[in-house]
């Protein structure tokens, strides 16, 4: 028994709206680091009254997606009346405080600092449109409704205008010189239009590529189910007169599916005693037609030692299951430094001293070997009380 | 002494014609139900000796039915009847009040007679069962224990470990020299113990199956 300890994952870090004052950028970091927002709060306070605090929380709000939201780059404002009221605030907001800075002296300049402004809000109406509803999928999500490309109209014409504006306060709009300016301005205008449409582009892909994952998925199941179960079904069908056939076959297809369960490990591959004895007890099952069953208290790494005592165990197995017949009861225990392994059956039972010299099964293949590695093998029988082979190993 | 009563409890009606079928003349098949919420209704309505009950079902499963019905009635008997191998669902069932687990591919005189046996009150281990209890009190102890809860007397683990090989309850009586009533009280105490431990391994399985907050 290995103890597993799972680990909490950290919780990632989103804007809360439930526990929200302004945009929920302080609850949501609270949350991914355990600490009271209150403490976050008072920090951007402290901070804004340099100005600081407030750009710092305003680029938060921009760049941490909300409460399963899926874009990152968009304010997701409520919808309807409300949407409006809070961009209204919002602008008399950022207003408020662009007027603060310029009669502070922190101020680029006038021809800058307006169009950039302008641009901006054009931007963000776009952006923000960008982040359809979930359930679009497809081609059809391009086409918008009449009252979102009114928006993106009215957004894409704010930020052309911030540009003409930048231009023309700088004296660029006239002189052919500065064509070059011109031409840079309006690329970066086209791509702050475009790139939403690009990202949701990207996205789409990314969600089509993970439904074509799933559907593989399922196509392997589908594939695995039919080259198995509807397989030994049919044959179940074909020999339903021999009972001892099916139950067989359901057991073999019983103890594969049962595998492939559990994650399973490709044939071959046991490397513990239990797994190595499940392993030889599927086999003498399906070549005998006897059902056996495994019952295995703790494991051990399947080292020479342990590797005899399977081969042991399958021999006194094969034997059960052809003088015996079935059910066959293996039952193994395994603790540092001793493993024990029971082959046991419910058949007639023999005399161990009756059996002729050249049956080597058992004299040879589970005695004599277990002898050669340093372990023993006991055979508890007596007529009418069934086989019961018991093999000690002890580690030297 | 007259058949006991059972009632089956399976999501699978396939399996539960194939039970009824099976057991008729043996144990007196009072009625069956397909889901949780059938089943626990039904189970106080007849008030069956015996509850066949299938591990896994939608809607919480045996463990579900067991937790609803000893609310109201507290003697109720359960044995658990399972395609499962997981031992976190084993011990889970009979952590919640089942009175034996077996696997489904039980054969029938063997199916009637652990019915009969978990009546009688008794407590039905397969070898699959005794070999996770094994498992479960095996290696070392945490420092505060309680020996008497958490810690399997050395009759105790011999008994379990004949069941692991296959032996009957009789059989091993015989070769322990004990009588089989014996044998029973030993396999009664370990259910008891697997109920009311608080071992890590059981303490663990039970959380992660909700059975404890």
């Amino acid at each position: 028994m290995t103890g597993v300890s799972v680990q909490r994952a950290q919780p990632a870090l989103r804007r809360e709206p439930e526990g929200a004052v302004i945009g929920g950028v302080c609850a949501g970091l609270a949350r991914r680091f355990g600490i009271p927002p209150l403490f976050f709060r008072i920090a951007f306070l402290a901070a804004s009254v340099g100005g600081l605090g407030i750009g710092l929380y305003a680029l938060a709000w921009l760049l941490m997606p909300g409460e399963g939201a899926r874009g990152r780059l968009a304010l997701r404002l409520p919808g309807g009346r409300a949407s409006w009221q809070v961009a209204a605030g919002m602008a008399l907001l950022v207003g408020a405080v662009l007027l603060l800075f310029r009669q502070w002296g922190i101020w680029i300049g006038d021809a800058l600092v307006w169009p950039v402004v302008l641009a901006a809000v054009g931007a963000a109406l776009i952006w923000r449109q960008s982040s359809p509803a979930p359930g679009h999928r497809g081609p059809a999500a391009i086409r918008l409704p009449p009252d979102a490309l009114g928006r993106i109209a009215l957004g894409a014409a704010l930020v052309v205008g911030g540009g003409l504006v930048f231009l023309y306060l700088n004296d660029a709009l006239a002189p052919a010189r500065d064509v070059i300016l011109a031409m840079v301005v309006i690329l970066v205008a086209l791509s702050l239009i475009l790139a939403p449409f690009w990202l949701r582009l990207g996205r789409h892909l990314a969600e089509e590529r993970g439904e074509r994952i799933r559907s593989q998925e399922r196509a392997d199941i589908a594939a695995h189910l039919h080259d198995s179960v509807l397989q030994t079904l049919a044959l179940m069908q074909k020999r339903a007169d021999d009972p001892r056939a099916v139950a067989g076959l359901a057991r073999r297809q019983e103890r594969e599916l049962r595998a492939w369960l559990s994650g399973g490990r490709p044939p071959g591959s046991e490397a513990t005693l239990a797994a190595a004895l499940e392993a030889a007890a599927a086999e003498v099952e399906a070549d005998h037609g006897v059902p056996v069953d495994v019952v295995a208290v703790g494991d051990a790494p399947l080292d020479t030692g342990a590797e005899a005592l399977v081969a042991a165990a399958r021999e006194a197995l094969v034997n059960a299951a052809k003088f015996a017949g079935g059910p066959i009861s293996v039952y193994a225990e395994a603790t540092p430094g001793h493993l024990q392994v029971f082959v046991r059956d419910r058949g007639p039972g023999f005399d161990p001293d009756a059996v002729p010299d050249d049956r080597r099964g058992l004299r040879e293949s589970i005695v004599g070997r277990m002898a050669r590695h340093g372990g023993r093998a006991t055979v508890h029988t007596g007529a009418g009380a069934g086989t019961e082979i018991e093999l000690t190993l002890e580690a030297r | 002494m007259s058949a006991p009563t059972v009632l089956v409890v399976d999501d699978h009606q396939l399996f539960r014609a194939g039970v009824k079928a099976e057991l008729d003349g043996l144990v007196e098949v009072v009625g069956d139900a397909g889901s949780v919420e059938d089943a626990v209704p039904a189970i106080l309505a007849r008030e069956p000796d015996v509850v066949l009950l299938d591990v896994q079902m939608p809607g919480g499963g045996g463990v579900e039915v067991i937790r609803q019905v000893l609310r109201s009635r507290p003697a109720q008997r359960f044995l658990a009847l399972s395609v499962s191998d997981a031992a976190e669902d084993v011990i889970a069932i009979i952590r919640a009040g089942a009175r034996g687990y077996v696997t489904k591919t039980i054969s029938t005189p063997e199916l009637a007679d652990a019915v009969r046996r978990v009546a009688d009150g008794d407590a039905v281990f397969s070898p699959r069962l005794a070999g996770f209890v094994l498992d479960a009190f095996a290696g070392s102890l945490p420092a505060q224990v309680d020996p008497e809860l958490d810690q399997l007397t050395t009759r105790e683990r011999e008994v379990l470990r004949h069941i692991a090989r296959g032996y009957m309850y009789k059989e091993i009586a015989l070769r322990l020299g004990i009588s089989a009533k014996t044998v029973e009280a030993h396999v009664s105490a370990v259910l008891r113990k697997l109920q009311l431990s608080n071992r890590h391994e059981l303490s663990r399985w039970a959380v992660e199956r909700r059975l404890v907050e």
